[in-house]
């Protein structure tokens, strides 16, 4: 039973890929055919389908495979993607674990206070609408002047970026109880912070962990978009960085490394989805 | 039970003290060598690791800025991240810069010096294929121009005002991406290219149209250096308000003095700084790396004055240059730069008999590879 459902998960993700795989070529071949035209008109395609703009998917998997120099050893670019994944993920990591620590707090404090709901609630909007263009230089300032290494202000900004869906969906599913539920805990003199852990939080957890995949994937996100903008000696960042600059000489690797990129999402992804099934199904509950 | 997990603890807590304390030690045995203390001191590079910056590395790697009694770390640039401003943050304390790049915000308050002039050309190239008959910067007229923008396009402009062009209405200037795509796929007549970088990249890349490697004869380039309108580039920035303070002049002193004896080492062995450059992380291939490093080492030798001495002509034009394109509202004072310390490093590194002007060094061929493997 367990092995059956594996095996559609395995046969379902092979036929997206073929069918991602397929769309790309196809595109690709239809572009070739008419001169980057739509088929039977003289409108242009969105996207120009040359080698150089689109490279051939069996190129990018065969760049997979080249040997290329990182410091002291060579390696073939997978590995070599992966060795950089493992550290954005070091840092997205913590930015994540931060942002959700920060989140909940916020949340809980907003539930505790509707003085600070009212007052915070318009700054964690504002707070996402602030470029992270703008914001990279000052954290990383800030950081350096405290001594803090690089790496940890990229993770900040990834919890940046992590804390925002998490205190608004936290605090919605805090809210959520009927207050028929409330006011049973009540009478039995139930004090706030038992309400909370017995009945607030178990009910917030069907809202918390779809803001926990987005945010566990912003963390990534952020975690590159942090090392492109401050600069890193290492990481998946840094790679698709060098790669985009010489993305005339070799596309194939930088679509290679944003392959990385996104494999890395899906796995906290996955994470996240996991920790949910634990969480939640295992536990029983129904959720919606 | 109990006992014996407090017990296991504590074990590990004793080994990973010790551990710890000898860590300590090495790193403390390391580094002293004669010095009576070791000064760390960090430097913000513009961008990724490259030969472009090999001499620092150089001077980290071959245990130059040990002998000065300097730790050096080496920060990369990124996309965001400003030297100047990182250095007048007291982020770091010293910063590499382009000498315009670092003038504006001095001319707006930041108090950063210019305390060696690593580079004395500008490597900085309008690019076009050999075809498009772009031979000088008159040929422009009527052409699109690329150009990256930022502060990059301030020789161009320069350079066709000279030739008589008006920049917003005798060609079309456009924003060309950090890659050679456009020229490439001939999108743009005439592309920006750094000598050691872009227009490296060209020759790593087939030509769409014939399927073939590009070669040099395909290109014709035209060189700001030749037609009068170069700006200075890369050089070592300092922290102007600390440099009244004696201990941070004199780590500035040794600090020039030892990136210098970096750079030096690099001029008189190339392959080793490549090595070095590539063993530091990046990830550019080899023979792009040689490129550079040869076209770096000719941006720099020869000094005739001495390597990191101002070339006071060339300072004047550059500010010449900024000024005239509304780039600075006025000529900096003169505070802008000093040759003290570069002037002091030249001396101490001569007498102990180090060519510091480099006046015989000679390119060497490098043969690039496709995709610069």
């Amino acid at each position: 039973m367990k092995g059956g459902r594996i095996l559609r998960v395995l046969v379902a993700t092979a036929i997206a890929l073929l069918l991602v795989v397929g769309i790309w070529e196809g595109y690709k071949w239809v572009g070739q055919q008419t001169g980057d035209y739509w088929p039977g008109t003289s409108i242009d395609l969105p996207a120009s389908t040359d080698d150089l703009t689109m490279p051939h998917a069996m190129d990018i998997a065969d760049e997979l495979f080249e040997e290329v120099r990182d410091g002291r050893a060579r390696l073939p670019l997978y590995l070599f993607l992966l060795k950089k994944g493992w550290f954005t993920l070091q840092e997205a990591a913590i930015g994540f674990t931060l942002g959700l620590t920060v989140g909940l707090g916020l949340a809980i404090l907003m539930l505790r206070w509707r003085v600070a709901e009212r007052g915070l609630l318009p700054w964690i909007n504002v707070s996402q609408t602030i470029p992270l263009i703008a914001l990279a230089p000052i954290v990383v300032t800030w950081g350096r002047q405290q001594d803090l290494p690089d790496m940890l202000s990229i993770s900040l900004i990834a919890a940046y970026l992590t804390f925002f869906p998490v205190a608004v969906s936290a605090l919605r599913g805090l809210q959520s109880p009927d207050s028929d539920h409330v006011e049973l805990m009540r009478s039995y003199a139930a004090p706030w912070w038992t309400v909370l852990v017995k009945l607030r939080l178990p009910a917030a957890r069907v809202y918390l962990f779809p803001a926990l995949k987005i945010a566990a994937t912003l963390s990534v996100v952020g975690a590159i978009v942090g090392e492109i903008s401050i600069g890193t000696k290492t990481g998946l960042g840094r790679a698709i960085l060098e790669y985009a600059q010489r993305y005339a000489v070799s596309p194939e690797r930088l679509y290679a490394s944003v392959i990385g990129a996104a494999v890395l999402g899906l796995l906290v992804f996955g994470l996240v989805s996991l920790a949910e099934w634990i969480v939640v199904r295992r536990t029983g509950e129904v959720t919606s | 039970m109990k006992k014996r997990l407090t017990t296991r603890l504590l074990a590990v807590l004793a080994v990973l003290t010790l551990f710890a304390t000898a860590c300590g030690s090495d790193e403390a045995a390391v580094g002293v060598g004669d010095c009576e203390s070791v000064d760390s001191v960090s430097l913000q590079l513009q961008w990724l690791t490259q030969a472009q910056f090999a001499g620092y590395y150089a001077a980290a790697d071959e245990g130059i800025y040990e002998r000065y009694c300097l730790d050096v770390e080496i920060r990369e640039g990124g996309v965001d991240i400003a030297p100047h401003q990182q250095l007048a943050s007291g982020a770091v304390d010293f910063a590499v810069s382009w000498v315009p790049k670092a003038l504006v915000p001095r001319e707006e308050g930041m108090d950063i010096v210019n305390v060696a002039q690593v580079f004395q050309r500008s490597g900085t190239l309008q690019v076009s294929w050999a075809d498009a008959g772009i031979e000088s910067p008159a040929d422009l007229a009527g052409k699109v121009v690329g150009n990256w923008g930022w502060g990059n396009e301030f020789e161009l402009l320069a350079g066709s005002r000279k030739a008589g062009l008006d920049p917003s209405s005798d060609y079309e200037l456009v924003q060309q991406s950090f890659d050679m795509l456009a020229l490439l796929n001939g999108e743009i007549d005439a592309a920006q290219a750094m000598i050691y970088n872009e227009y490296a990249q060209m020759l790593e890349s087939l030509n769409p149209a014939t399927g073939k490697r590009v070669t040099e004869d395909d290109l014709s380039v035209i060189d700001w250096n030749d037609e009068g309108t170069a700006m200075l580039q890369d050089a070592l920035w300092a922290d102007g308000a600390r440099l009244g303070d004696a201990d941070y002049a004199d780590i500035t002193t040794r600090f020039v003095a030892a990136s210098l004896e970096g750079w030096m080492y690099c001029r008189d062995n190339s392959a080793d700084c490549v090595e070095i450059v590539l063993n530091n992380g990046s990830s550019l291939g080899a023979s792009h790396q040689a490129w550079q490093m040869n076209e770096i080492n000719g941006l720099i030798w020869p000094s005739p004055d001495g390597a990191g001495v101002m070339d006071g002509g060339l300072w004047a034009q550059t500010i010449d240059v900024a000024t005239s394109q509304g780039i600075l509202a006025s000529p900096p004072d003169s505070g802008a730069y000093t040759t003290e310390y570069a002037e002091a490093a030249v001396e101490m590194l001569k007498n102990r008999g180090v060519d510091t002007t480099g006046k015989n060094w000679r390119r060497v061929d490098v043969t690039l590879n496709l995709g610069g493997e």
